[in-house]
Order: structure tokens, then C-alpha cells, then sequence
């Protein structure tokens, strides 16, 4: 494909106008005549029976239109779970819309009151009064599978979701007796709140002459959320309910979910006669919104003397909360376990995950979501080889580097097919290792460590995938995917020579509205201003599986790219007619169709436009009009990779980690907007190094989040980092035509344990070779003080 | 996270804010409401009668008098931190108010707010005591309390039901002395894990003639750490004597406890903030 002006141009993105003005509107700027406004009564109690909920009183509060408890809702079924992975299709536990005899965690929503306000529904909430038997709770994912651990749920014995297995257990086992050296270490992956600026949120309508819906709701899929909510919880027509996703601020994953309360504003709308408002408030979607990550790892590293890793052996306990999301037991299997290898030839691989209940809110898919999991296992088992062999863990890396001759690479039968598509991986690291000057770095931090200061450099050089699809892999038996993943697309070009574009995807920031445009208005040769591209509303666009999984490029655009080529084609066929001359001397480009050798024989996009949507001279057998639609659905997933390098200083006085340089160099295969995905990636190397160093909820042994306010849990701010310093280097994909990857989350995966290894590096002289996340100061002092065997 | 319901009275003089809270006893005062919103919208405070002091004219205000320096309670913080006169003299009030919370937080929230609220993890108690302030206080009859009086616990004060913080004094720094803020900020709310404010007055032989050093975030409340004082007086303040001194810093303290930093690492945090605050303000 010809390299044109637009797919690689840093061209500042066409949707931020409106979002910067104020201008655009979010799911809380809807508003509808007669709108009434949900507030959502939620279980103080982690682990509890409800025996009554008594609503009298708060049903004749001022501006009170209704109050609804879980069995005004009993004709709704439980919300589905759509990634039944590792056998959890026995052990399912879902929620409700409201929860009508039982609650698994602080948060679960028991009771709704519908009022004129949103004012007088909240002040309503104070007077429903729940008769609540507490039971026993158990917060730790160990804990809860343990002998004499409260139950969960009846048919979910000793608190057991799934238990998923990968790779070869018995030959696992054998490379690690017959290792040199076989290092042993326990990870913790703490939980995280993934705090997206916007909060969920819902308005509904009904109408009763057609007895359609209309919801607004955030949501990352709006036609799965149309599929799962008609299919499967109100078991109506699909035809019957339209979602539109309205401007989203942020969603990092948390948006992927069908919620109860998206189903709960629906049937209020239904019940009511009126359009019914839920937006979630910070404090609701700390503990009612997923969480990310929380898994408990404990690691087995086998490795022969020069540094060669020999065996990988992993068993994980995955939380995932008192009841499952939506894709919840994906996120611990297909998209962890399966990237065990990372990028390093590693001949004996095997992983358990043991998929647990607990009284905690909800896990599922955080930015990254099982990859940056998977790479903080492995990138710490190079580190800790590394330093238990004395080696550089540079030299470990590279000596175990999957080799460029290498690809496609089948990373020991753990991808269950697939195979990583392409990459040089000595490259990314040379040139990260060029900008930090690693040497430099190392004469440094001797010197410094002579005058008693801490320094230490961290390296991730990490693979991850990218662009979840094909479908046949994915919905493989014992997968667990209940569907497609393929993207659609549908492109048209009006009489005028407008271009409209609808897409499957949906962009809730990432800037489709650019990217996608630009491809289009290279590929016809069209003003890029002449294109535009719609998104998000399941009346206008051909159903897709929506945005996650850095799939938008992979997919969504190649669906795009696949619909232009396929009016290209019609084009010249038309012009070919128009100008009598042979389809084979037509030629495309620059928005013309002209005949080989003769480009003054031509027709212009726009006249060939105009003729196909008159429809007055087309050749026999034509259909009117330039519309198609392409579904695509790739061969593979595509593996992004690269090296982030994090150099910080440890004050040993406070435990305080001062991060003085941040170096990402990323092959995201090829670049349709340097400028936009320079910002995917400074975003996700900010929250990546907060995981490592600030973030992580807790909750105590009752099941309370204990940082259940942005005062307690730590979102990180611009002041915490230095400028980044951001480099790439282009290793095209062979998986698609346009030799995209994905480019969505490549920092929180790759930043986590780049951070951590910094950290690990600096506190080398202590004796310190692990601290699990995240590295506050308080933690990495206590650990130096520790060490030092200081009186504390 | 709506407040519940109340009613709201917006007083144009003090003597109207003073009638208004002697008859509505269960009634809160706001100042900047930098606190007060915030507990008020997560309903940890449901306040029937809210009386909001900003339609108060002339209590905003940065006065240098012969007998000190005078600060109008409504006075934000951002105009603290800004004032040459409080920078020059009271380095470390301006230091205090100007490591508060985030921009938006400094431009609405006073210091008369600040002290009453009394949060253990807030910034200003510190330099309040190292500089020897006072609260000038309205209610039944006009009284002033000094800083080492004013803290009692844990959001508590000495000021009593109906009474009014207008002004805070500082009696002007004799010749020399020089005054530092520092703190470690929780990374989350910006308050001070640990505060310490220091002020010193070294003589021409370069003996210390007087140190006084504050802590705020270490306890219940912000405390004056008496024995390291005493320690000092007399002594040059090279690091090694300052450092041994302040072994006893949080002596007598009930330390605070919670997920930024246990006993242990909060001992070790007075000891390392109180050290940087009087070496930092030898050198202001």
C-alpha cells in the first residue's frame, strides 16, 4: 500500500473542538421531557441476606415517584456472563438489576428510588429501611478457597469460579528439576480503580405503541449491550431496543459491561411511562463499578547457569469479586496465562488460574487487562534470574529473546493457535538502551551509590496482543467466548461526494473520528473534511463488537479500509464505462479514475459519485450508489512490543521514589497518527507507574473499600512524572493490509514492571530483590529498615 | 453525592454570623467550604442551617501593624502564599498555605477556616504554632487564644459553641529569626502525611538563641515538640546536632495510624521533616 499524505500525518484530532468548548454532550447532558431521576440504594454489608426491604416510608417522601426493591424485578433474569472461560458456566453467579435476596459485596444494589430530582431521590434512599442478616465475609482470594472460608454461593464450592490450566504441567515440572538454578517468588498484582473522569450511566425511554426502547448508556459495545440486554435479561427482540452511547470521558475497560443498573433505568422507563436518568456518582463507581487486576501469583522461574530461562511455572488466584462481569473470566485466562511466554523463547510453560469469589466488587477488564499482569510475571521472573545469576538483565533479555528469523512464533502451544505475528525485539531495546545511554547510566548510578544515593534503572521489554479477534480462535471450545469478534464497516459516498463512514467501533477518546478519516480520505483521495464517520448508535451503524482490546486499528479500521477498496473498485468500473474505455487501463488515484497513460481521460471521485447516485448512465447490470459494508475478521490477533526504560532515585530516609527519567520505545506496527497514539501511550504510561508506585484499593477484613474516595485512593496527577521521553520503531504486521497493531495499551503494560524493576535495581545494595506494588514510601522503607535491622 | 437538604443564611456582618449561630446551635459555619463541602456531599455532615461568612465584608485582609502582623480569618490562601509580607516574615505560614491542597482548593479555602476545621493533616497548625500565632475570636465576649491552646484534638479546638475566628496575629519576629514549612504530601488528598514547621534565630556566635518547631499530620493534633526545642536553644544547628535532637521529636505523641503511613514510619517522618525544616530555615 502506497504511503499517502494522511496515514502517518500527526494531524491534531477533529472531535477536540467540541470536547475542550464544552460543546460536547456526555451521557449527564441528556435531558428529556419529563425526565425522572433513579438513585440506587446500595448494600453497606459485604456479605449479607436481605430479609425485608421495607420502602413505605421513602415512597411518600416529597418528589418521590416510585421506590422498587429486586422482586419488583424478578421477571428480569439474571445479567449474562458472556466469557465463560475455564468451566465457570457451572459456577456462574451474576447480578441482578437489583439483588433480591442476597449480597456479595458493599455496593450491590438492593433498592431504586425514582423521583422529579436527582435531590429527592438520594434524600429518599435515607428512608428505606433493608433488614439485613450479615454473614461472614472473606476478602483474600487465598482465603476464600481455603477449608472453613464463609461460602459465597451454593454452587460455587470452597468459593471456586474456574480452574484454568495452559501448557504442559508434567514437562514444566521436569525442566525445573533439571534447572541450574530454580528461583521461587510470590507477586501480588493489586486491585485497582480504574477511574475514568466520566462515571457510568443510563437514561432510558419506552414507548408503549411500539413497545421500543431507546437507552443512552455509557457503554464501550453499544450493539453487544443491545444483544445482552434483549437477548438474554429481558428476552425481547433485539429489534426492540436501540442503544446509543453518547460522548464518553474515559472507560479504560470499565465500559465494556452490561451493569445492572443499564437494564434497571429500562425498566423503569417501562414501568413509569417516563424517560428515567441514572448517573453514577464517584463514590458508586468506587465500589459499583469493575475493579482491574487483583491476583495473588506464585512464580517458579527455572534457568541453566549462563542466564537461558529453561522453565516458567505460574498458579495464580485471580479475585474476581462477589459476583462475575460481563467478561470477567476472560480477563485471568485467554488474555493472561496465554502471554506467559512474553517475548522470550521459554521451552516449558504451564499456568493454573483459580478464577475465586470473594466479598469484593467486581473485576473485569482494566486498560491492558491480563496482559499487564502477564507481563509484570514475566518481567520480574527475567529480573529475578538476573539477579539471582549476577548477570545484567539486559543480557538476559537478550539471550532469551525470540529472534527476528523467528516469526511468525509459536509460543509453546500456550496461544492455543496463534502464533506472535511479527517482531524485532533486540531492536526497540537498542534504541531505548540508546536514549537512556544504559552504560552511562550504570558509571552513574556506582558513583552515586559512593556518595550514598540510590539509583536504579528498570527495564520491560514486553510483547502483548492486540486486537482481539479471530473469531475462530477466540470461540474455541473451552474458550468460553460467546461470539464473533470480527468488526464491521460500512462506507458511503453521497451525491455531493460527501463521504459518510459507520463503524462497529466505538470511540469513547481514542480519536476515531481522525484516524478513521484519514484512511478514508487517503484511500479516495477525498478532502479529509469531506469524511465523516459515525459511531456508537445502534440504528446507524452495522452491528460490531465495539472498543477494547486495542482493537479499533486492527479491526474496526481494516473493516474501514476493506469498504474503500471495494467502492475503489466500483469506481473504476464506472469510469471505465464513462470514459469507453477497457476496466483494465483504469487507474485510481488522487481521487480520479483515469485511463492508464492518459490522465487527462478522467473522472474525478465526485463526478463518478454523482453518476452512480443519479443512477442515469450506469453500465448494464449496476447497482446505483457507492455504499458498502465489509466485515472483518482477521487471521490473527497482532502483538505489539517494545522496551520502556524507568530510572528513579530512592531517598533511603523517607522510602520516597523519585522517577527522574521515563523512556517508552513502542513498535506498534504501522502508525496511522503519531500525534494520537503518542497521547495513548503518555496516558497509559501514567497509569501503568501509578499501579506500580500509588494505586491499589483496599478493603478491610469486612469487605469495606477502604480508599473508597479520591482522597484516599491515589490518582495520579501530571506533577508526579517527567516528561516522557517516547520513541518507536515500525515492525509492520503481516495480519492485516495496513500493518497496523494496536496502540491502546501498551503503557500500562509495559510501565508497571519497568517501574518495579527500577525500584528493585536501586534497592539492589539493601539486599532487596522484591516488594510487591504498590512501592510507597512507606512500604519501601519499612523494607530498607528491615533490612538495615533497624529498631522501627 | 448530594448534600442533604439545608438551609443557607448568608450574614453581612459578624455581629448578624454570631446572632445567627448563638440561635441555630446545630448550625455550621463556612468559611471557604473547602472542607465542609466535601463531608456535606458524602453526607458524614448534614448540617440543618449553613452560614456562609464570605458576604462578610473587611475580614479578608493582610495588615503589618507595630505589634505584628494581622491576617483577616476569610483571608484564602492563595493570597497568604502570594503576600510579600507574610513571605518575608512569616516564610513559613506562606510556605504552609502555599502546599494546600490544589489550586482551585487555595483560591477558595481561608485560613480562619483552615484552623477552626482543625484536620490533624492539615497544613497551617503547624506554622500556626512555630510562629507563634493567635485567634482573635468574636462570640458571647471578644477573646484571643493562642496557638499552643488552640488544638485539642482530633477536629476539635478550644473555640467554644458560638464562637467566631476573625483574625489571626503574629507577633512580628524579632530581628534574624528565619521560618520554613515542609511536608510529605499524601499523594491523594494533598494533605501533609507530615508537616513541620521550624523557626529560628541564630546569634551572632552561632548559637541558636531560639528554635521553635511544630508538627501537623503526626497525631491527634498539631503539637509543639517542647524537648527538641529545648535541645536546640543554645546549640549550632549543624545537621548531626539537629538530627540527634529530633530523635525526640515525637515524644509523648499518640502517632496516627492509617494506610499512608503506620506509627513506626510516622515516628520516622518527624524525624526526617522536622530535621529538613530547621535545617531549611537556617538557610530561607
Amino acid at each position: 500500500m502506497a504511503v499517502t499524505r494522511l496515514f502517518g500525518s500527526s494531524i491534531k484530532r477533529r472531535e477536540d473542538p467540541r470536547l475542550i468548548t464544552g460543546e460536547a454532550r456526555f451521557l449527564d447532558d441528556i435531558r428529556l421531557p419529563g425526565l425522572l431521576h433513579a438513585a440506587v440504594l446500595r448494600s453497606p454489608h459485604a456479605h449479607a441476606r436481605i430479609r425485608n426491604v421495607d420502602t413505605r416510608k421513602a415512597a411518600k417522601a416529597p418528589g418521590v415517584v416510585g421506590v422498587f426493591t429486586g422482586q419488583d424485578f424478578a421477571d428480569l433474569n439474571p445479567l449474562p456472563c458472556a466469557w465463560q472461560a475455564g468451566g465457570v458456566q457451572n459456577n456462574l453467579n451474576t447480578p441482578r438489576a437489583l439483588e433480591i435476596d442476597r449480597v456479595t459485596f458493599t455496593g450491590a444494589g438492593v433498592a431504586v428510588v425514582v423521583a422529579e430530582s436527582r435531590y429527592a431521590a438520594e434524600d429518599a434512599l435515607g428512608l428505606i429501611q433493608v433488614d439485613y442478616e450479615v454473614l461472614p465475609t472473606v476478602v483474600d482470594a487465598e482465603a476464600a478457597v481455603r477449608p472453613g472460608a464463609p461460602q459465597l454461593h451454593p454452587n460455587a464450592p470452597n468459593n471456586i469460579c474456574m480452574d484454568w490450566s495452559c501448557g504442559d504441567r508434567d514437562g514444566t515440572e521436569a525442566a525445573l528439576r533439571g534447572a541450574d538454578v530454580v528461583i521461587r517468588q510470590r507477586l501480588v498484582n493489586q486491585r485497582l480503580i480504574p477511574n475514568p473522569i466520566d462515571m457510568r450511566g443510563a437514561v432510558a425511554t419506552y414507548n408503549p405503541a411500539s413497545q421500543e426502547f431507546t437507552v443512552w448508556m455509557t457503554s464501550q459495545a453499544p450493539h453487544v449491550m443491545r444483544l445482552l440486554m434483549t437477548a438474554f435479561v429481558f428476552g425481547i427482540p433485539e429489534t426492540k431496543l436501540r442503544v446509543i452511547s453518547p460522548e464518553i470521558g474515559g472507560a479504560f475497560g470499565t465500559k465494556i459491561y452490561l451493569y445492572p443498573e443499564y437494564c434497571l433505568v429500562a425498566a423503569l422507563a417501562r414501568k413509569l411511562g417516563r424517560p428515567v436518568k441514572w448517573m453514577e456518582d464517584r463514590k458508586e463507581n468506587y465500589v459499583a463499578t469493575t475493579h482491574g487486576r487483583d491476583h495473588v501469583t506464585d512464580l517458579e522461574v527455572g534457568a541453566t547457569r549462563d542466564g537461558t530461562i529453561t522453565a516458567l511455572k505460574v498458579k495464580t488466584y485471580a479475585n474476581l469479586g462477589g459476583i462475575l462481569s460481563t467478561i470477567a473470566p476472560g480477563i485471568p485466562t485467554t488474555l493472561y496465562g496465554r502471554m506467559l511466554s512474553g517475548c522470550y523463547r521459554i521451552p516449558h510453560i504451564h499456568c493454573q488460574v483459580l478464577g475465586v469469589y470473594t466479598n469484593t466488587g467486581m473485576v473485569d477488564a482494566y486498560r491492558g487487562a491480563g496482559r499487564p499482569e502477564a507481563t509484570y510475571v514475566v518481567e520480574r521472573a527475567v529480573d529475578l534470574v538476573a539477579r539471582q545469576l549476577k548477570m545484567d538483565p539486559v543480557d538476559v533479555r537478550r539471550k532469551n529473546f525470540i529472534p527476528p528469523e523467528a516469526f511468525p512464533y509459536d509460543p509453546v502451544g500456550i496461544l492455543a493457535g496463534l502464533t506472535y505475528d511479527s517482531g524485532d525485539y533486540d531492536k526497540a531495546l537498542n534504541r531505548a538502551l540508546e536514549i537512556v545511554d544504559y552504560r552511562e547510566f550504570r558509571r552513574q548510578q556506582q558513583e552515586a551509590r559512593a556518595q550514598g544515593r540510590y539509583l536504579g534503572i528498570g527495564l520491560s521489554t514486553y510483547v502483548e496482543l492486540c486486537g482481539a479477534a479471530p473469531s475462530a480462535w477466540i470461540g474455541l471450545p473451552g474458550q468460553g467466548w460467546g461470539a464473533g469478534l470480527w468488526e464491521s464497516a460500512n462506507v458511503r459516498v453521497h451525491l455531493t461526494g460527501k463521504v459518510v463512514v459507520t463503524s462497529g467501533s466505538q470511540s469513547h477518546g481514542q480519536g476515531h473520528e481522525t484516524t478513521l478519516a484519514q484512511l478514508v480520505a487517503d484511500e479516495l483521495g477525498v478532502p479529509i473534511d469531506d469524511v465523516i464517520v459515525q459511531h456508537s448508535d445502534t440504528l446507524g451503524t452495522p452491528f460490531g463488537y465495539g472498543s477494547y482490546a486495542s482493537r479499533s486499528a486492527a479491526v474496526g479500521a481494516v473493516a474501514v479500509h476493506m469498504s474503500v477498496q471495494k467502492i475503489k473498485e466500483k469506481a473504476r468500473r464506472l469510469a471505465a464505462h464513462l470514459l469507453e474505455a477497457s476496466e483494465a487501463d483504469i487507474v485510481y488515484e488522487d481521487g480520479r479514475a483515469h485511463v492508464k497513460g492518459t490522465p487527462d481521460r478522467a473522472k474525478t471521485i465526485q463526478e463518478l459519485a454523482l453518476a452512480a447516485s443519479v443512477g442515469y448512465t450506469l453500465p448494464k447490470g449496476m447497482e446505483p450508489f457507492f455504499d458498502e459494508t465489509s466485515y472483518y475478521d482477521p487471521p490473527n490477533c497482532t502483538f505489539p512490543f517494545g522496551t520502556h526504560v524507568c530510572v528513579v532515585e530512592v531517598a533511603p530516609d523517607t522510602g520516597q521514589v523519585r522517577i527522574l527519567r521515563y523512556v517508552a520505545v513502542d513498535d506498534v506496527g504501522r502508525v496511522i497518527n503519531p500525534l494520537i497514539v503518542d497521547g495513548q501511550v503518555h496516558g497509559g504510561i501514567a497509569q501503568g507507574v501509578a499501579q506500580a508506585l500509588w494505586e491499589g484499593a483496599v478493603y478491610d477484613g469486612n469487605g469495606q473499600l477502604l480508599t473508597g474516595t479520591m482522597s484516599e485512593y491515589t490518582v495520579p496527577k501530571a506533577e508526579f512524572f517527567p516528561r516522557f521521553e517516547v520513541d518507536r520503531t515500525i515492525t509492520p504486521s503481516p495480519v492485516n493490509p495496513l500493518g497496523v497493531k494496536g496502540a491502546g495499551e501498551t503503557g500500562t503494560i509495559a510501565s508497571t514492571p519497568a517501574v518495579v524493576s527500577a525500584v528493585m535495581d536501586a534497592l539492589a545494595p539493601f539486599g532487596i530483590r522484591h516488594l510487591d506494588m504498590p512501592l510507597t514510601p512507606r512500604r519501601v522503607w519499612h523494607a530498607i529498615a528491615e533490612q538495615r535491622g533497624e529498631p522501627r | 453525592m448530594i448534600p442533604a437538604a439545608f438551609d443557607y443564611a448568608a450574614p453581612k456582618t459578624v455581629d448578624e454570623a454570631l446572632r445567627l449561630i448563638r440561635k441555630h446551635p446545630k448550625a455550621k459555619v463556612m468559611a471557604g467550604g473547602q472542607s465542609l463541602l466535601s463531608l456535606m456531599k458524602l453526607r458524614l455532615a448534614t448540617p440543618p442551617l449553613i452560614v456562609d461568612l464570605g458576604r462578610i465584608k473587611r475580614l479578608a485582609y493582610i495588615k503589618e501593624t507595630k505589634a505584628g502582623i494581622a491576617i483577616g480569618a476569610m483571608t484564602r490562601h492563595a493570597e497568604i502564599a502570594a503576600s510579600p509580607i507574610v513571605r518575608k516574615r512569616l516564610t513559613a505560614l506562606a510556605q504552609a498555605a502555599d502546599a494546600i491542597g490544589d489550586l482551585q482548593v487555595r483560591n477558595l479555602g481561608t485560613i480562619g477556616g483552615s484552623l477552626a476545621h482543625a484536620d490533624p493533616a492539615s497544613d497551617y497548625p503547624a506554622a500556626f504554632l512555630a510562629l507563634d500565632g493567635v485567634a482573635v475570636v468574636r462570640g458571647a465576649r471578644p477573646r484571643k487564644i493562642a496557638a499552643t491552646a488552640c488544638f485539642t484534638g482530633l477536629f476539635t479546638t478550644s473555640l467554644k459553641p458560638g464562637e467566631l475566628i476573625t483574625e489571626i496575629q503574629f507577633p512580628v519576629p524579632p530581628a534574624g529569626t528565619r521560618s520554613a514549612y515542609v511536608k510529605m504530601k499524601h499523594p491523594a488528598s494533598g494533605f501533609a502525611i507530615v508537616g513541620a514547621a521550624a523557626a529560628v534565630r541564630v546569634g551572632r556566635d552561632g548559637r541558636a538563641q531560639d528554635v521553635r518547631l511544630a508538627f501537623t499530620g503526626a497525631g491527634p493534633h498539631a503539637f509543639r515538640a517542647g524537648a527538641v526545642e529545648g535541645m536546640l536553644r543554645g546549640k549550632t544547628l549543624d545537621e548531626a546536632t539537629v538530627r540527634t535532637a529530633m530523635e525526640h521529636a515525637g515524644d509523648g505523641v499518640d502517632l496516627l495510624e492509617d494506610l499512608a503511613a503506620d506509627a513506626a514510619y510516622r515516628a520516622q517522618l518527624v524525624r526526617v521533616y522536622g530535621t529538613r525544616a530547621v535545617l531549611t530555615a537556617l538557610v530561607v
